[in-house]
């Protein structure tokens, strides 16, 4: 075939941003280089360039157009090759890119499973054209180099890197595809198998972790590296040296998988990613296990045979919701909604922020003041009732910061302003010239409001009042202050430092300028803000309670521990929900769980059980270390203080209660007004709890198991948008 | 080198060697030009990272010092171009670096700067160039002379512009026709054309990849002004821009161009420790004013001053590389000295008239051309450099060749495309002829 037999699909996408495949004639250096003088050239070198004419904010991509341009090239070049036109062809990219990768929300669409197989095929195509063009390929990877536009440096015969080059990955098991362009068969064999599973399954499934220019080269998946400044000059050099067999790249990694040693090593490394993959993800999604599949089954296959099982593997993957929620998650929400976020007032309202006050000294203060002080870099003053506490909680960010300097994150000169930004004080008036005060004081709502009527006393009319409150009403809190409008909600979550969410919470009377400033500060914080109403625990923790009440309330009723905390397995979340309380803290949680309660009702139970841990101070149901079958077991001892209930449930009604409860509540905090709409929803569950993004965050989830329809009549997403767009 | 080298007791003159040189393939300035689009920095980038790998026995941070010229020093050619070209070329962070200006002559200042720094003591090696991308910076771009020029009658504003001055020479000089100008031009599109054919070019040219919109990355290897095949004919057929009826032409001057160059520079004793070849060793030089409404004649008193400093006369001086701004500036230096047109000791890769001028990095062109002269002829000893540069100004740079029988100084471990054994390094300072004409 040729790439012209794929014009029926790349017809279907007339809008595509096209990355076109231009071509340049190059002479190169004859054998001998520099002092070769006036001797002939060593031959043509063609050099295609992608690019998609945009800048840097738009990545070049790999729709069905670009490919088709991209084959036709190749096929003339193929051509010349023959001619004898041309020794060499080079492939490089525009400035920071090579490729990043398939036009993701092109592949999204495909909802007809034979055009999602025709997107397969012509990859593999015009890779093959490229692999073979009768003369060698050379990728010169200058930048972001993603999935499909990994592969075609793989597919290539020989490549360079860029030193500069940043993010390269094969990240198709976190996207939920496979690398089916080649990048299953090729990777194991250039760099050994165990650094291929690392590469495609490994930092896929560690928050999409990619590799730079240098960690690439040192796994032996480019043949030569060169800096910046002159990467394109040296690289064509260093091809003109292969070329004329001057220069032969070695590649100590590479393995020959017909040699038994290696069908070892194969198998080991195959186990090994399955493990990781159960581990990260329970198998809650299908694509992780599909490309270990495909790369065990292909050890002994030829290159055509496994190119086959990788398209028809593809042509399902594209049609899961897995990936396609995905795709939403990461896409719609991560990449784009974080942006603007929804309901965020005009920014130019916002105020300067130069000084700020963090009202207590405690753990959450500390770790307030030191994200402050190194992201915004303003002078940041911590406050508490007495000398002792106030040096403790500047003692923990100083602390803080020096392990920062140890481990080399941050300079010593950084290290030396960021402590001298962060002071502490006895007294509140040192928030006098602050203009925006945060408290991070005891979880009591005549507490804060006590602390803010003083702060009140002292800062200024327009300083911005900032609560942390995870569960209480920040319209209880203001009801009191002179300037009410001031007053809004900082929900960050733990650790502060690590985790991306910032809840921003609207109280009634909050004015715009104060939202705005808030917005604006958290982008100075490198957090993804998502506004939400004064409601309840907001969205993450009434979610994540929701969710732990149900499964609490089937242990409750008798359903065995091991049952209730792995029923949700399926769900693929980072941790179970015993698991997560005892992170919590069985009290913090109880306490939040109170607070639902008490806002909503028997929707939120109160477990006797839990209070009864709480009341004798176990920190966990589950006992710290597994037991001697190597399952986590519950002490005798604290199964002596439960009682239970005489109905238990099975793993799948437990899980179903609970997508059901799920749907529940997010149906009831849409009615309320708590976000913009799902999407929220789904951003904060991303972000603020970690869950993962084949679920969508939740709502797809929860539309895809049908819980959305069983309990509120309808969908929360209209098909198409984190799901097939015409029901199957 | 813990020794100190400029104490009072112990001052010495120390001899300073040109080690090598390059320049980026000259481009056409404008929208056409192959570097349209690309950084003027980024040219001087390319040339510094090619000298280094060219000389890999010099560790990076022995460079002392980084002196780039360029003309218009705003924009890209701005922010101290010798210490940001410096870092973006990877040099390490203790190296050095500044920017000169002395228009036409800026990379030919840095490097006598900068050799004066080596020979006084406060330098080992340095690296010394010049860029000028008069497409992104048009001649006198944000220039704003002074009215006291004009109110004073200090300077015929005509005079700022470089073409008037060339068509003034010719009024100062009536032996100097319109038709011997286009005969020197075309024998130097001929004589670069020829160069070209024997590889006498290409070896010191640092490819420069460029990328445009629409087209793709492409690699930059040739010098794109030359106009081979030029004939008197096409020649008599170009306008006179400068007057009606005039002599200057666009085809007897050189044109509006883009490129970078660099040198290094080293004492001859830092040459010796490090394992660096000698090309040419510094004997003298001159800078002389001129009425800048003539400012071509400005290589007359620059060269008979380096004459007179490096106790030689013009008889001495076996090869010339004189920049070529306009043909009529190149036979007003060659009348005053009784040198004939076509002698053959006179840019015999032809000139700036066929390769081009992008002002301040031309003075390295010309020492890099002379060097690989030297090269290829060690029956002569000495060879000049000299350029006019606006507002009436000359420089005269004169060297000497070590290949020559009677060179006494270092001359490197092995001379570059030599196959010949290994000379043994001579550690002894060798007495200069400056050092002479100065006693």
């Amino acid at each position: 075939m040729s790439a012209a037999d794929f014009r029926k699909l790349a017809d279907l996408f007339p809008d595509e941003t096209v990355t076109h495949s231009y071509v340049q004639d190059i002479q190169l250096p004859a054998a001998g280089g520099k002092n070769s003088g006036g001797k002939p050239s060593a031959g043509t070198f063609a050099l295609i360039t992608l690019d998609n004419g945009l800048d840097h904010s738009k990545p070049t991509t790999l729709g069905p157009n670009t490919l088709v341009e991209l084959g036709t090239v190749l096929e003339g070049l193929k051509d010349r090759a023959a001619r004898g036109e041309i020794v060499g062809v080079g492939v490089t990219g525009k400035p920071y890119f090579l490729v990043a990768g398939a036009d993701l929300s092109a592949v999204k669409s495909l909802n007809n499973r034979d055009h999602g197989l025709w997107m397969a095929q012509l990859g593999h195509d015009v890779y093959a054209t490229l692999a073979n063009l009768g003369v060698p390929s050379f990728a010169f990877i200058n930048g972001v180099a993603l999935g499909g536009g990994l592969e075609i440096a793989l597919q290539s015969t020989y490549r360079t890197v860029s030193t500069g080059a940043g993010a390269l990955a094969l990240p198709e098991a976190f996207i939920g595809l496979v690398p089916g362009w080649g990048g299953v068969y090729i990777l194991p064999r250039l760099i050994g198998p165990e650094n291929a599973v690392k590469v495609m399954i490994e930092n896929p499934l560690s928050n999409n972790r990619t590799l730079t220019g240098p960690q690439a080269f040192g796994l032996g998946m480019a043949d030569a590296m060169f800096e910046p400044a002159d990467f394109v000059e040296q690289s064509l050099a260093w091809a003109a040296g292969v070329i004329s067999g001057d220069a032969a790249p070695e590649r100590p990694n590479a393995v020959d998988p017909s040699d038994p040693a290696v069908a070892g090593r194969w198998a080991g490394a195959i186990a090994a990613g399955r493990a990781f993959v159960e581990s990260k993800t329970s198998n809650a999604s299908p694509a992780p296990a599909k490309v270990l599949d495909i790369m065990e089954a292909n050890r002994t296959m030829s290159q055509e045979d496994s190119a086959a099982l990788e398209c028809e593997t593809l042509a399902g993957l594209m049609q899961t919701d897995e990936f396609r929620s995905t795709v939403y998650a990461f896409l719609d929400l991560v990449q784009k909604r974080t942006k603007r976020p929804a309901g965020a007032p005009d920014r130019k309202l916002a105020r300067p922020v130069t000084k700020v006050g963090v009202v207590g000294a405690g753990l959450m203060a500390g770790q307030l003041a030191l994200l402050f002080a190194r992201q915004l870099k303003v002078p940041v003053v911590m406050t508490d009732i007495d000398q002792a506490r106030v040096d403790k909680g500047v003692g923990y960010v100083h602390a803080e910061v020096d392990k920062l300097l140890a481990k080399k994150r941050i300079s010593p000169d950084a290290a030396n302003r960021t402590r001298a930004l962060v002071t502490g004080s006895v007294s509140k008036e040192a928030f006098a010239d602050a203009d925006f005060v945060i408290e991070a004081v005891f979880e009591e709502l005549n507490v804060k409001k006590q602390v803010f009527a003083e702060v009140e006393a002292i800062v200024s009319p327009e300083c911005i009042l900032a609560t942390n409150t995870s569960s209480l009403s920040v319209t209880a809190m203001a009801a009191d202050l002179v300037h009410p409008e001031r007053l809004v909600g900082f929900h960050f979550f733990n650790p502060v430092a690590v985790m991306p969410l910032l809840e921003i919470v609207r109280a009634p009377k909050t004015d715009d300028a104060v939202l705005a400033t808030a917005f604006e500060l958290a982008k100075g914080l490198k957090k993804s803000a998502v506004l939400v109403k004064d409601a309840a625990a907001f969205v993450v923790n009434r979610l994540l309670l929701r969710l732990m009440g149900e499964v609490t309330a089937a242990f409750d009723e008798g359903t065995p521990a091991e049952v209730a905390d792995n029923a949700l397995r399926p769900m693929g979340l980072p941790m179970t929900p015993f698991t997560l309380g005892a992170m919590v803290g069985l009290p913090v949680a109880q306490h939040v769980q109170e607070s639902l309660h008490a806002a909503f009702g028997d929707r939120f139970t109160v477990s006797q059980n839990l209070q009864k841990l709480i009341d004798n101070g176990v920190k966990s149901l589950w006992a710290p270390e597994k037991g001697p079958d190597g399952k986590p077991f519950i002490p005798a001892e604290t199964l002596a203080l439960l009682s239970f209930g005489t109905s238990p449930s099975t793993g799948g009604e437990v899980l179903r209660r609970t997508q059901d409860a799920l749907a529940e509540e997010i149906g009831l905090m849409l009615d309320e007004g708590v976000v913009a709409g799902p999407e929220d929803i789904d951003l904060c569950m991303i972000l603020g709890a970690g869950w993962p993004m084949f679920l969508g965050g939740i709502t797809p989830y929860l539309d895809r198991v049908g819980a959305s329809e069983r309990v509120n009549g309808k969908r929360f997403l209209a098909p198409g948008v984190a799901s097939a767009a015409v029901a199957a | 080198m813990s020794q100190a080298r400029s104490s009072r007791n112990t001052r010495t003159v120390r001899d300073v060697v040109f080690v090598d040189g390059v320049r980026t393939p000259f481009g056409r300035a404008g929208e056409k030009g192959i570097y349209a689009g690309t950084r003027a920095d980024d040219l001087v980038v390319k040339c510094i990272r090619e000298l280094m790998r060219r000389n890999p026995s010099l560790p990076a941070d022995r460079v002392d010092e980084v002196a780039i010229a360029a003309t218009t020093q705003t924009g890209d050619q701005g922010l101290t171009i010798g210490r940001t070209a410096a870092l973006l070329a990877g040099l390490p962070r203790t190296v050095p670096g500044f920017a000169v200006d002395r228009m036409c002559a800026g990379a030919m200042t840095a490097v006598t700067t900068t050799a004066s720094g080596i020979a006084f003591g406060a330098y080992d090696v340095v690296i010394a160039g010049g860029v000028e991308h008069m497409g992104n910076h048009p001649m006198g771009e944000g220039g704003d002379p002074n009215p006291r020029f004009m109110s004073e009658r200090l300077v015929d504003p005509a005079a700022l512009n470089m073409g008037n001055t060339a068509e003034n020479l010719h009024d100062r000089f009536p032996a100097i026709t319109k038709d011997r100008t286009d005969a020197y031009a075309v024998a130097s599109q001929d004589k670069l054309a020829a160069a070209y054919g024997k590889g006498q070019i290409q070896p010191d040219l640092a490819p420069v990849a460029t990328m445009k919109p629409g087209q793709g990355w492409t690699v930059n290897t040739v010098d794109e002004p030359p106009r081979p095949g030029t004939s008197l004919e096409d020649l008599a057929a170009l306008r006179t821009p400068f007057r009606p009826h005039g002599r200057v032409t666009a085809g007897n001057a050189a044109g509006l161009n883009d490129g970078a160059t660099a040198a290094l520079l080293a004492s001859a004793d830092a040459a010796a420790e490090l394992g660096l070849p000698v090309k040419m060793r510094l004997v003298s030089y001159a800078f002389a004013g001129v009425e800048p409404e003539v400012m071509g004649i400005g290589p007359v008193p620059a060269t008979e001053k380096a004459l007179r400093n490096a106790g030689l006369g013009i008889g001495d001086i076996g090869l010339f590389e004189i920049n070529e701004a306009f043909a009529v500036q190149v036979l007003s230096f060659l009348d005053h000295f009784g040198i004939s047109d076509d002698d053959p000791r006179v840019n015999r890769y032809g000139g700036a008239i066929a390769v081009g001028h992008p002002l301040a990095s031309s003075g390295v062109r010309l020492m890099n051309q002379l060097a690989r002269q030297f090269e290829e002829d060690p029956s002569v000893r000495y060879g000049m450099t000299t350029m006019c540069i606006g507002l009436g100004m000359g420089a005269t740079v004169i060297w000497e060749n070590p290949r020559h029988s009677e060179y006494a100084g270092y001359s490197g471990a092995v001379f570059p495309g030599d196959n010949s054994a290994a000379e043994t390094a001579t550690t002894e300072p060798a007495t200069t002829e400056t050092e002479g004409a100065a006693a």
